[in-house]
C-alpha cells in the first residue's frame, strides 16, 4: 500500500464495458441490390434471346478518333454486366456484416453495371445502334438544371428552411433568362438576370418562413402557384404580343474546352457545353467545400440543426437563415437559365416539375452537393433514355422506364440506402 | 472576476419573473442559486447571458456597467454558460462544436481543424476530462457532452462559469465528476453559478447560496445551513422532506411482468427479458437514468407498444397487445411521464380532461353524446378533492401552472377503482408543495391496496416513496433492492450506471462519492446537536 504517492487521476467507479456495443448491421441496401441483381440476371440476360444483338454508337460526328460501333451478343453481355453487379453487391453485403461502410465506389459501379444489362436488354436485336455518347451528353444536359435545384434545396434546408418553391425559382429564372436574353440579343445577360429572379421568389420565402413563422410548405407551395400564374399571364399577354422582341432568345454558345473536348466519348459528354454545365461543375465543387469544411458552411449547418445553440454562440440565426435562402433560391434561378440555354422560347409551365424533381434529388444525395450531382444525374440519364427510345423504339413502353427512378427514389427515401437524415431544425421557425 | 446584477428586473407580459435582483458573485468561488422550478432562476440567467435583455437594472462587470445586446457580448466579457439543455449540435464533432462561432481558420474561410483539436485537447488535458476531439457529440454519454460544454465556455476564456441545473441528468457518480470539476476550476480561479433546486449538492459544494423565490432573493445562506433550513427558505413556509408513510403491508403480487422484451423501430430490445412482481399495497419504484428503457416499459404496460416477447400479468390475465382502453378498463392507472404531450390535451377544458379516458360510456356519455352537466359535475367534485386550483373548470387545462396540471392527470387516473398505479416522472418540474401533495396521494393508493409502479429519474423520489427499488439500465432490471432506510445512494448510483447489485456493494463499501461524504458529516452533526426542527439559526 502506497500511502506518499497519489494517484494521477481518480480511478473511475464506472467499469469499461466489457462488449462494445455495436452498430446495427444494415442489411436493407445489399440484401436490395442482390435481389436486383438477380433480377437483372434474369430479365435481362437469361431470357432474352439467344442470338440477339446489341448495338452501341459511341461515336459522333467530329471525333478526332474514329471508333466503330460496337456490337455485343445480347444475352451474354447482360448476364455477365449482371453477375458482376451481384458479385459487387455480395462484397457489399460482406462489408455490412463486419459493420464497415460500403465505399461510394462500389454503389456507382454496381449501378453502371445495371444500368448497362438494362441497354444491352432494351436494344437486344434492335436494328438501330444506340447513341452512346449522345444518351451521355443528353443526360448531362437535362441535369443541370436539377442540380441547380438540388443545390438551392439543400442551401436552404442545411440553414433550416424547406424550400419546397425551388419549382417556381427554376420557372422565374427561366422566365427572366428568356425576356432578358430576348430584349438585349445577349444570352449572357439573360444568365444573369435569372438569379436575380430567382433571388426574389427566395426572399418572399424568407419573409414569409423566417420574419412571419408561416408553415414553410404551405410558403413554398403557395409561391409556385404565384410564380406559374404570374408567368403564364404575362406569357399570355405581353410575350404572346411581341415574341420576336421578348421571346425569341439567342443560344447560349457551347464552348468546347480545348484539348479535353477532343477525347472520345468523355470529351463530348463533358467538355463541350454551354457555360451553364461548367457552372454547374463549379458551384458543386465551390459547395462541397463550403458547406463541410468553411466556417461559413459550419455556421449555416448548425443554424438548421440547432438553431438556439447556435445563437448562445453568437451566431445570427435568422440573419444566416436568410442569407441562405436567398443564395440558394438564386442558384435555382440559375437553373431555370440552364433549362432555357438551348435558346428555346418560354411557354407555359416550362419547367413541368423539374422543381419537385430536384428536390427528390437533394434528399437522395443526402443534403450534400456530390449527393446532389450524382442524383440529378441519375434522374437526367431516366429522362435521356427515355427521349432516345422514344425514336428507337423498345420493348417496354418507355414512359415505364422513365418512372422507374422516381419509384427508385421513394424506396430509397424511405431508408433503402441507410439512414437518410436530414437537418433536425428544418421547417421550424426559430422564436425566442 | 467580479460579477454584479443590480436591481435586475424582467416581466413576460404580466408576469414578474425577476423583480428587482440584487447579486453579487465574487471571484474565485462557487456560489449556489438555490430556487425552486419557476421560481425565476434560470430567467435571470438568461438576461445575464445576454439571452433576455432586462426591463430594468444593470449588469455590472468589474465595476463597468455594461449591456450585453446577445451572448456574443456576454461571452466576450468573459461570461460563459452550461445550460440545462446542452447548447450542442449533435451531429458536429467535439472540435466543431467547440470552436463554433469563433473558428480558427486558414486560407481566409476554411476551418483549421487542428487548431480546433489543440485547442479542445490543451483544456481537456488540463483538467483530466479525456475528451476525443474528433467524436461526434450524439455518440457520448451525457456527463461527457457536459464536459464538451465547458470545455467550450472555457475555450472562450469564460472567468464566471454558469452552471444551469447541471446534474439534472447526470448519474450520482457523475454528478461526483463533475463536482470535482467545480471544485478545480475553482481552484484555477474560475467562479461558478451553480444553479439547482437540489439541497444536497448545494451543501457540498457552495461558497455562497442565495436563495431565490418567486423572482426575487429571499436571502443568502451559509453551505453549513440544514436541508430543512435550505428548504424552508426556498419554498417560504417550513416543509417536511421526508414523505410520512407507514411501514408496507403487501398482500399478494397481482402484478407480475415475466421476460418482457420490447424492440424499437430500429429492432433493438429498449426492454430486455424485464421480471419483476408488484405486491397490493407496495410501491416498486424503476429507478434509473432517462432513456434507459423506462418509458418504453411503462408505455408497454398502458398497451401503447406492443411487447415482443414476455407476459404483463394482472391478475393473472396478460395485458399484453392489448388495447389501451381495455387496459384502462381492466383498472389500470396511468400518469405519463410528459403531462403537456402524453397526459392532458393543452387546448380542452380542465373538465374535459377530467374525463378523457371515461368519456365512451355512462354516466358521460349517453347515445354517442357527452353530458356537459355531468362532465362539469365530476369536474367540481374532482377539483375540490384534489384541491386543485382554478378560476373555473370550463378554462383551458393550458392555463394552469404545472403542480396544478398534474393534479389534474392525479385526479382523472385516481378516480376510477383501481387494480394497478403506475405514475412516471411523478413529480417533475413541481414545486416543492405539490410534489408533497403528489407524493401523499401516490401513498394513499397504495394504502388502498393498490400495486403501485413508480418510474422516477430523481434519487431523492424513489428513496423517498418506494418500498422496493428496481434499478434499470439498457432495457435490463440489473437488481431489485429493498427501499427504506436500508437502500446505499452510492450502490443505487453505481447500479445507474450499469454495475450490477453485489459488485456495485462492492464498490461502494470502499469509495463514496462527495455527496454521500457530505451526508455523513452532516449526519455525525445531526446527532451530536440539539434537534433539527428546533434550529432556526443562520438563515437570513
Amino acid at each position: 500500500m502506497s500511502t506518499m504517492t497519489a494517484p494521477d487521476k481518480p480511478e473511475s467507479l464506472v467499469p469499461e464495458p466489457t462488449t462494445l456495443v455495436q452498430a446495427k448491421v444494415r442489411w436493407h441496401g445489399p440484401v436490395t441490390a442482390i435481389v436486383l441483381a438477380v433480377l437483372s440476371l434474369v430479365f435481362f440476360g437469361l431470357l432474352t434471346a439467344a442470338g440477339a444483338t446489341t448495338t452501341f454508337r459511341v461515336a459522333t460526328g467530329g471525333d478526332a478518333i474514329k471508333i466503330d460501333d460496337i456490337v455485343v451478343p445480347s444475352r451474354l453481355t447482360a448476364s455477365i454486366l449482371s453477375v458482376g453487379a451481384l458479385v459487387i453487391a455480395v462484397l457489399a453485403l460482406l462489408r455490412s456484416r463486419r459493420r464497415r461502410p460500403v465505399p461510394a465506389w462500389m454503389w456507382v459501379v454496381y449501378g453502371v453495371l445495371i444500368f448497362l444489362a438494362l441497354l444491352v436488354w432494351v436494344m437486344a436485336g434492335n436494328d438501330n445502334a444506340l447513341p452512346l455518347t449522345l444518351l451521355l451528353t443528353n443526360a448531362l444536359g437535362l441535369s443541370v438544371p436539377l442540380v441547380f435545384g438540388a443545390l438551392a434545396g439543400l442551401l436552404c434546408e442545411r440553414s433550416g428552411v424547406i424550400n419546397i418553391a425551388i419549382e417556381g425559382q427554376l420557372l422565374a429564372g427561366a422566365f427572366l433568362a428568356v425576356v432578358v436574353a430576348s430584349v438585349t440579343g445577349n444570352a449572357y445577360v439573360g444568365l444573369i438576370a435569372a438569379p436575380l429572379a430567382g433571388a426574389l421568389v427566395g426572399a418572399c420565402l424568407a419573409l414569409f418562413a423566417v420574419r412571419y413563422w408561416v408553415d414553410q410548405i404551405i410558403v413554398g407551395v403557395v409561391l409556385n402557384v404565384l410564380v406559374i400564374g404570374l408567368t403564364n399571364y404575362l406569357f399570355s399577354t405581353v410575350l404572346t404580343a411581341n415574341p420576336q422582341t421578348l421571346n425569341s432568345p439567342p443560344r447560349l454558345p457551347t464552348i468546347a474546352v480545348p484539348l479535353l473536348a477532343d477525347i472520345p466519348v468523355v470529351g463530348p459528354v463533358l467538355f463541350a457545353h454551354p457555360l451553364t454545365v461548367y457552372l454547374m461543375y463549379i458551384a458543386v465543387a465551390v459547395l462541397q467545400v463550403m458547406v463541410f469544411r468553411s466556417r461559413w458552411g459550419l455556421r449555416m449547418r448548425s443554424v438548421g440543426e440547432h438553431p438556439k445553440a447556435a445563437d448562445t454562440v453568437g451566431i445570427k440565426v435568422n440573419r444566416t437563415r436568410v442569407r441562405s435562402t436567398i443564395l440558394g433560391s438564386a442558384i435555382a434561378g440559375l437553373g431555370g437559365a440552364a433549362l432555357v440555354s438551348a435558346g428555346l422560347a418560354f411557354t407555359k409551365e416550362l419547367t413541368s416539375g423539374k422543381g419537385y424533381i430536384a428536390l427528390a434529388a437533394m434528399i437522395l444525395g443526402r443534403w450534400s452537393p456530390t449527393g446532389a450531382l450524382a442524383a440529378s444525374l441519375f434522374f437526367g440519364l431516366a429522362d435521356a433514355l427515355r427521349r432516345v427510345l422514344n425514336n428507337l423504339g423498345s420493348p417496354i413502353p418507355s414512359d415505364i422506364l422513365a418512372m422507374l427512378p422516381y419509384l427508385a427514389t421513394i424506396f430509397a427515401v424511405a431508408g433503402l440506402v441507410g439512414r437518410v437524415r436530414p437537418p433536425a431544425a428544418e421547417g421550424v421557425p426559430y422564436k425566442k | 472576476m467580479r460579477l454584479e446584477l443590480q436591481g435586475i428586473t424582467k416581466r413576460f407580459g404580466s408576469l414578474v419573473a425577476n423583480d428587482g435582483i440584487d447579486l453579487t458573485f465574487e471571484p474565485g468561488q462557487i456560489h449556489a442559486l438555490l430556487g425552486e422550478n419557476g421560481a425565476g432562476k434560470s430567467t435571470m440567467m438568461n438576461v445575464l447571458y445576454g439571452l433576455y435583455q432586462p426591463d430594468a437594472g444593470q449588469i455590472v462587470v468589474d465595476g463597468q456597467p455594461r449591456t450585453f445586446a446577445g451572448p456574443g457580448d456576454a461571452m466576450a466579457a468573459g461570461i460563459g454558460m452550461v445550460h440545462q439543455h446542452f447548447m450542442l449540435i449533435p451531429v458536429f464533432t467535439v472540435a466543431e462544436n467547440v470552436v463554433l462561432g469563433h473558428e480558427p481558420v486558414v486560407g481566409g474561410s476554411l476551418i483549421d481543424l487542428a487548431e480546433a483539436r489543440r485547442r479542445v485537447k490543451a483544456i481537456s488535458d488540463r483538467f483530466g476530462f479525456a475528451v476525443d476531439p474528433d467524436a461526434l457529440v450524439e455518440d457520448l454519454p451525457v456527463g461527457v457532452q457536459q464536459r464538451v460544454e465547458i470545455i467550450k465556455a472555457l475555450s472562450r476564456d469564460a472567468q464566471v462559469l454558469i452552471l444551469d441545473e447541471p446534474t439534472a441528468v447526470l448519474t450520482p457518480q457523475e454528478t461526483d465528476e463533475l463536482i470535482g470539476i467545480m471544485r478545480q476550476l475553482k481552484d484555477a480561479g474560475t467562479s461558478i453559478v451553480f444553479i439547482t433546486h437540489k439541497l444536497r449538492e448545494v451543501r457540498a459544494v457552495a461558497d455562497t447560496i442565495s436563495v431565490i423565490r418567486r423572482g426575487k432573493v429571499v436571502g443568502t445562506a451559509s453551505p453549513e445551513s440544514s436541508e430543512v433550513e435550505l428548504a424552508s427558505l426556498m419554498v417560504g413556509r417550513s416543509v417536511s422532506l421526508a414523505v410520512e408513510k407507514p411501514a408496507a403491508e403487501p398482500g399478494e403480487a397481482t402484478f407480475q411482468v415475466r421476460d418482457l422484451t420490447v424492440l424499437d423501430v430500429h429492432g433493438n430490445a429498449v426492454v430486455d427479458g424485464v421480471s419483476f412482481d408488484v405486491h397490493r399495497g407496495e410501491i416498486l419504484a424503476i429507478a434509473g437514468v432517462q432513456g434507459n428503457g423506462q418509458t418504453e416499459l411503462t408505455e408497454t404496460i398502458l398497451g401503447l407498444d406492443t411487447p415482443t416477447a414476455g407476459q404483463l400479468l394482472l391478475d393473472g390475465v396478460d395485458l399484453g397487445g392489448k388495447k389501451v382502453h381495455e387496459v384502462i378498463e381492466a383498472g389500470v392507472g396511468f400518469v405519463p411521464e410528459d403531462r403537456s404531450s402524453d397526459g392532458l390535451i393543452a387546448s380542452f377544458s380542465i373538465a374535459e380532461n377530467l374525463i378523457l379516458d371515461m368519456h365512451r360510456s355512462a354516466p358521460f356519455a349517453r347515445a354517442g353524446s357527452l353530458s356537459p352537466a355531468r362532465v362539469a359535475e365530476n369536474a367540481a367534485h374532482r377539483v375540490d378533492e384534489f384541491d386543485i386550483r382554478v378560476r373555473s373548470v370550463q378554462d383551458a387545462v393550458s392555463t394552469l401552472s404545472g403542480g396544478n396540471q398534474q393534479k389534474v392527470v392525479l385526479a382523472r387516473e385516481m378516480s376510477r377503482p383501481l387494480r394497478l398505479f403506475v405514475a412516471s416522472q411523478p413529480t417533475r418540474g413541481l414545486d416543492v408543495g405539490s410534489i408533497e401533495f403528489v407524493h401523499k396521494r401516490i401513498v394513499a393508493e397504495r394504502d388502498n391496496g393498490t400495486p403501485v409502479v413508480i418510474v422516477s429519474t430523481e434519487l431523492d423520489e424513489v428513496l423517498a416513496l418506494a418500498d422496493r427499488i428496481a434499478v434499470m439500465y439498457r432495457g435490463k432490471i440489473i437488481g431489485i433492492v429493498e427501499g427504506g432506510q436500508t437502500a446505499d445512494r452510492d450502490v443505487l448510483g453505481l447500479m445507474m450506471a450499469g454495475v450490477p447489485l453485489e459488485q456495485a456493494r462492492e464498490q461502494a463499501a470502499g469509495h463514496h462519492t462527495a455527496l454521500a461524504a457530505a451526508d455523513a458529516v452532516a449526519q455525525a452533526e445531526e446527532g451530536a446537536g440539539p434537534a433539527p426542527t428546533t434550529d432556526e439559526e443562520g438563515t437570513a
